[in-house]
């Protein structure tokens, strides 16, 4: 059986606690929120954090505020099945809810939370291996090692941002609160990543990612999220496609694009989105355009399922999908 | 060198830890070993091995067992995070000698082949049974998308399910 | 049949109440007081002299009890005596990364998983292996010393009746290559055993096998202990597959570790390493030539030639089986009266082949199915109709001596072309929103258990014991294995009907090499048949026993009894007779305790030639399967909503169990078509001599839920075999064979190209669309240097089943004194 490593365990009740640990124990120390991708990555012995602070046990991260009128904030702690679930957030911002639902499995989502597949580790199949089978191919430069063997000549990790949710936040322009013992900020989601396989979060290693904020909706946005993978289930995204705009009488005012499972981060495709602009969604001259320009922007390496040509057909697929989506939604 | 990745010696990562929790509706006082899993928790100290394993990785589903009534992979759930908490296990199914009517189900219909994923399955369709007791056939692949089975095809098992249901609406 | 009371009725199956309480004690659940744990060190070099291993800094550990070392297995073992390549532990070489170096033993799993990492090894790295085509220009270095040479491990070349005369009468040549990637079993269950000494002295070792009669004598040999001595346990395994079909090293090193310390030993395996057991399916490159004619209804083969080359990872396993099986089946499905067969195994640097659901007959079974669909689109002939007016006749022998009993092929391809709509459907779909939709078939036979055991002897395959109780009870023992599939339920059946009992009644005792006679194992869909025959007769004595006391009783003549809802009586007074129970006091009052046995070996083969061994069977079981695919012409994206199969299964002891054993197989066999692929990966050599599973992982290799299975609609075709225990025959292996061509083949009625490669992924099918050959697949066959072919006279040329240029065989290797003479064939 796996098993995890060693270690220390801290259940704070306060926000303040929990900073203060975090702050106290630096590097040694790892946040758990739902546990299903820090305790396998501690099984595989990715991660050895020597002092894990839990946050379950923190009563402000569990809550959803708000209206569709003045914007919601969700806790970090809420699960993926209450997000998918809650009548609010399906009413104000369907394709989050829809992406929630579209992420591994039903007890996965009971476990996991919003803010844990915001701050979801970069993937590569060189990186979530055991100990044993990154020794074998000498590590990599994620960790212990000093090659990227997605790409051998490269000074970066390749590793690939896989989150379901964070391309939608991106899209529809929500904020995340950071907050340490030095006190709280409030970022763009957008802002929240950083285009690295190592250091993918503009996260400080002692703030605390505690609240998701959703932009007010009154149905002047529509939103949509297409997901690429192998199966029905348990798959992360290969590719994933967020797509939004505001109309006014079957115009664009302003549209996202963001591409997930194709880079270290979700890639907003702004150029192609501008194509969109002052176009009806079912334009088809503007639509190939956003098209053409967003799949230039996937650059699929051969570090996750599918064969990497394939994948970037696909994302021109799916970004046209993702756009037909936004159409059929009004 | 491998051996630096894996820490060794430091007393205070040897503590063991004290919970009390509830585990098929009896209270258990326990002192555990701090690494360890929900799964261990329930396989290893309290000998209850109907909860199974295929990958301890959240991969698989065979470990799924029902946390305070949610569906949850037991072996990614730390047990020091279980303190004060309610687990249900396939050993909790049934009620006295009387086999849940998903139990019955599951034997009748074909729907445990080897059996080793059948626990959990049943929690999985009890937690949904719970919240859907007409759950469609749709509804049913979906709430049992997160546990694999390598001998059935799944179809008996959503036979046994469906039939499971029928019966509980019959109350019976 | 009305009459039976307990077969063919869908009763719940006898270890059903177990599995759905969680009181089924797999291997992993055991446990006893002064338990040890294990922990392999496994190799991270995909090939490597060993020059020294130190243990000290993981013994000084606290909690460290043992360290085993290949020094302390310097005797090998394997599943066939032919392949005797593996050590518990490596001795001097590591061969896959995976390849197990030094075993800890500890007070708890996790100290003996932190010992391991302070073992330190040094290696020499050697150069490695990748695939078959490099392991033949490759003759060094080589992985063994032992094979054929180089790194082949085995050539074979046979030619059945006059080949090239028959092709060169033939009309039209037919040529067809195709690549069929490697799989795995992916059980759920992660292989575990348990290991002790009993109170007594000996050994006990308890483990997820599915075969504990060769796990027995492999524990025997490499541990030098009296077999006598060694109690090997299967418990019943969470899955097989074919997976647990081999002795694995760390069920011996387990047994080791426990004569040494004293106390039980356990080791479960990682999902990882259960990816390092494998013995799946093995990477096959075929080449397939068909000579056919045409004839009044479309046309017949004459001849045909296929060639194999089989990527058999880094040891033999039942490798040696897995290629003559390439070539041995593929004769009993349609009428192929010259037969030419070349099969070729490599040795290379990944974690062993062996033998996975269908063993060794699926790679081919998908070429030629695809090949015959290829060939009818040509003509211009329906490929169902020309199944059907093709099939193997029953009571006929093939071109190469397999004797073919009964068969319901061609009732199966007739119930799955009228389930499916085949004639008004298929080339006539169409499909939603730009998606294509397509119709395709194929076919399959299989093996109801090998005709020769793996130890060429005398002895039965299956035994059963039974022992009578004065309350009615009766307890059946045999060897066989539960791995899911129903084994236990078959047993119980049997007794019960024949006995005319409840099979509440009957308790079974199975896999345990003290308490129950052998049973060869769970592999070769060999049980139902085998042990099923040894438990009718082993029964039918327990009843001639019964019924002579009865009748002495009753004073009526015992050819009139009737055993039945648990009573013994006259058929033509109901009213006169006793409960059963009074029927076994009466036996054993007459007799003294009550006890018989059965026992069942196969009737021989009439082919007699080397090679002959592989592919006889009592019977073949046969299936047709019609799958509905939908194709996105744009992307390649490929999904499958429904399935129609139909098997011939002879007669269904349990029809819920049957249909499950179908359902199931076309489940497996659909994850094959479409995903699973046990991929390697070596990294650039310029910078790394790494060649690793790329993915050893369960969310990584991809093994569909249930959102990705369609709907199924099974046929239970029952056309009885004169050997087949009430007619049974196999129902575990057979359905997954026609699956993957199906798939292919519907593909092609689809949108129009041809996948000729396993798994048919959306790529594939988007790259054949936007190629010129509207094709994917290999396009070359190496050049092998194949040995002097045996040439065997077909039973149409009036042979006598040898080879006319076979050397003399040792004689204990031959295949018995007794040879059927030659059977009048049937064939064209």
């Amino acid at each position: 059986m796996m098993r995890l490593p060693r270690f220390q365990y801290f259940a704070p009740r306060t926000l303040k606690d929990a900073a203060g640990l975090l702050s106290h124990w630096g590097p040694e120390a790892s946040l758990v929120a739902g546990g299903t991708d820090l305790w396998p990555n501690m099984k595989r012995r990715q991660f050895t954090p020597t002092r894990v602070i839990g946050l379950r046990g923190v009563p402000e991260l569990h809550a959803i505020t708000g209206s569709p009128s003045t914007g919601m904030t969700v806790g970090a702690m809420i699960s993926l099945t209450a997000l998918e679930r809650h009548d609010g957030v399906a009413a104000m911002w369907p394709a989050l809810a829809h992406a929630a639902r579209l992420i591994s499995t039903p007890p996965l989502r009971n476990m996991g939370t919003l803010g844990g597949n915001l701050c979801l580790d970069t993937r590569c199949n060189y990186w979530n291996q055991t100990l044993e089978w990154r020794k074998s191919i000498d590590f990599c430069l994620k960790k212990a090692g000093s090659i990227c063997w997605v790409a051998t000549s490269s000074p970066r990790c390749w590793a690939v941002s896989s989150s379901d949710t964070a391309p939608v936040l991106c899209a529809i322009g929500a904020e995340v609160t950071l907050l340490s013992t030095e006190g709280e900020r409030r970022i763009p989601v957008t802002q929240l990543f950083r285009d690295d396989g190592i250091e993918y979060l503009n996260k400080r290693s002692n703030e605390i990612l505690t609240a998701v904020h959703l932009p007010p909706n009154g149905g002047e946005w529509r939103a949509s999220y297409r997901k690429l993978r192998r199966r029905g289930s348990f798959d992360f995204p290969v590719l994933g496609v967020a797509a939004a705009a505001r109309l006014d009488r079957g115009v664009v005012v302003e549209a996202r694009i963001v591409l997930t499972g194709v880079g270290s981060r979700p890639h907003e495709a702004t150029e192609a989105a501008e194509a969109l602009v002052g176009k009806r969604l079912d334009d088809p001259a503007a639509v190939a355009t956003a098209v053409e320009r967003a799949a230039r922007l996937a650059k699929p390496l051969d570090n996750t399922d599918f064969a990497l040509g394939w994948r970037k057909e696909m994302s021109r697929h799916h970004v046209a999908a993702a756009i037909a989506d936004l159409a059929a939604a009004g | 060198m491998a051996t630096d990745l894996i820490p060794l010696g430091d007393p205070s990562l040897r503590q063991k830890v004290r919970l009390e929790l509830v585990v098929n509706e009896e209270r258990r006082d326990l002192v555990i070993d701090g690494y360890k899993s929900l799964l261990e928790l329930l396989r290893e100290e309290l000998q209850l091995t109907g909860t199974k394993h295929g990958c301890e990785l959240g991969e698989c589903g065979a470990c799924a067992v029902l946390l305070d009534g949610q569906l949850v992979l037991s072996c990614l759930v730390a047990a020091v995070e279980c303190d004060g908490r309610s687990v249900q296990t396939v050993e909790g199914m049934q009620n006295g000698p009387t086999l849940h009517p998903l139990q019955s189900c599951f034997a009748d219909a074909g729907a445990a082949q080897c059996g080793y994923c059948t626990p959990g399955f049943l929690l999985a369709a009890k937690e949904l049974l719970e919240r859907k007791p007409d759950a469609t056939r749709a509804e049913i692949a979906e709430a049992l998308s997160g546990q694999l089975c390598r001998c059935t095809g799944y179809l008996q098992i959503f036979e046994a399910v469906e039939a499971a249901a029928a019966q509980l609406r019959g109350g019976r | 049949m009305s009459e039976h009371r307990v077969i063919g009725k869908p009763l719940r199956r006898v270890d059903g109440r177990a599995k759905v309480t969680g009181q089924t004690r797999f291997a992993d659940d055991l446990s006893l007081p002064g338990m040890l744990h294990m922990k392999l060190l496994r190799s991270t070099l995909p090939h490597a002299r060993i020059l020294a291993v130190d243990a000290s800094r993981a013994l000084a550990l606290p909690g460290v009890k043992l360290v085993l070392t290949g020094a302390d297995f310097p005797i090998p073992f394997g599943i066939l005596p032919v392949s005797q390549d593996e050590h518990a532990l490596c001795t001097d070489r590591v061969r896959f990364v995976g390849d197990p170096v030094a075993a800890v033993i500890a007070v708890d799993e996790l100290t003996a998983y932190e010992a391991t990492a302070l073992i330190d090894v040094r290696y020499e790295p050697l150069a490695t292996i990748a695939d078959s085509e490099e392991a033949l220009a490759t003759p060094e270095p080589r992985l063994h010393d032992y094979g054929d040479d180089g790194n082949v491990h085995k050539r074979i070349a046979f030619d059945f009746g006059d080949v090239d005369g028959a092709m060169a009468k033939s009309e039209r040549v037919f040529e067809d290559l195709a690549f069929f990637s490697g799989n795995t079993h992916l059980p759920i269950e992660q292989h575990a055993t348990l290991a002790y000494v009993d109170g007594d002295g000996k050994l006990v070792v308890a483990s997820s096998t599915q075969t504990p009669h060769y796990l027995h004598r492999a524990l025997a040999k490499v541990l030098q202990l009296r077999a006598a001595h060694i109690r090997v346990i299967a418990t019943p395994n969470g899955g097989g597959f074919g997976g647990k079909s081999d002795p694995f090293n760390h069920e011996i090193v387990a047994a080791r570790a426990a004569l040494v310390t004293g106390r039980p030993v356990k080791i479960a395996l990682t999902r990882e390493e259960v990816f390092y057991c494998h013995r799946g399916r093995h990477p096959v490159l075929m080449k397939v030539r068909t000579g056919v004619r045409k004839t009044e209804r479309g046309f017949e083969i004459v001849g045909q030639e296929l060639e194999t080359l089989l990527d058999g990872g880094a040891y033999g396993s039942y490798g040696v089986a897995s290629t003559f099986y390439t070539g041995a089946l593929q004769t009993v499905t349609y009428r192929i009266p010259h037969y030419r067969f070349r099969g070729c195994r490599t040795f290379t640097n990944k974690p062993p082949c062996g033998p996975k659901r269908g063993h060794g007959t699926p790679q081919p079974r998908f070429l030629l199915e695809v090949h015959i669909d290829k060939i009818c689109t040509a003509l211009g002939i329906d490929p169902a109709a020309w199944r059907i007016d093709n099939a193997v006749p029953p009571d006929s022998l093939t071109a190469n001596w397999l004797r073919v009993s009964s068969t319901g092929l061609v009732r199966c391809i007739e119930a799955v072309v009228k389930a499916s709509g085949w004639n008004e459907r298929r080339g006539q779909l169409r499909g939603d929103g730009g998606v294509a939709r397509g119709l395709g078939l194929a076919c399959s036979s299989y093996l109801c258990g090998a005709g020769l055991p793996i130890y060429w002897n005398e002895l039965p395959h299956s035994g059963v014991q039974l022992q009578l109780d004065r309350s009615g009870r009766v307890t059946a023992f045999s060897g066989a294995t539960e791995i899911g599939q129903g084994s236990d339920n078959v047993l119980v059946a049997i007794v019960a009907e024949v006995l005319g009992i409840d099979p509440l009644d009957v308790r079974c005792v199975t896999g345990d090499t003290d308490l129950t006679p052998v049973d060869l194992g769970s592999y070769s869909s060999r049980v139902t048949l085998m042990m099923g025959n040894a438990a009718i007769e082993a029964a039918e004595r327990a009843r001639l026993l019964l019924a002579g006391a009865v009748a002495e009783k009753l004073n009526v003549p015992a050819s009139r009894l009737v055993f039945a809802d648990r009573r013994v009586f006259d058929s033509e007074a109901p009213e006169n007779g006793v409960e059963f129970a009074v029927a076994v006091q009466l036996a054993e009052a007459k007799h003294g305790t009550l006890g018989t046995t059965g026992s069942y070996r196969p009737p021989k083969s009439p082919g007699d030639y080397k090679g002959a061994g592989v592919g006889p069977s009592p019977a073949y079981s046969y299936s047709a399967a019609v799958v509905e695919v939908e194709v996105d012409p744009a992307t390649g994206w490929l999904r499958v909503p429904k399935i129609w199969v139909a098997h011939d299964i002879g007669r269904a002891i349990n029809p819920v169990l049957a249909r499950g054993q179908v359902e199931g197989s076309v489940y497996m066999g659909l994850g094959e078509a479409l995903m699973e692929e046990q991929a390697y990966r070596r990294l650039p050599p310029k910078l790394s001599g790494a060649h690793v599973h790329k993915f050893p992982s369960l969310l990584e290799y991809k093994s569909p839920g249930t959102l990705d299975m369609p709907d199924v609609e099974t046929i239970l075709i029952e056309e009885p075999d004169p050997n087949g225990p009430f007619g049974a025959k196999e129902v575990g292996q057979g359905p997954l064979l026609p699956i993957m061509p199906a798939v292919a083949n519907a593909v092609f009625d689809a949108v129009g190209v041809r996948i000729d490669e396993v798994p048919i992924t959306p790529e594939k099918i988007a790259k054949a669309l936007a190629s010129t050959s509207r094709r994917y697949g290999p396009t070359r066959f190496p050049t092998i240097a194949w040995p002097e072919p045996l040439v065997v006279p077909t039973p149409a040329d009036g042979g006598d089943g040898k080879a006319t240029n076979e050397r003399p065989r040792k004689r204990e290797l031959a295949r018995g004194a007794v040879i059927a003479p030659p059977v009048e064939g049937k064939q064209p």
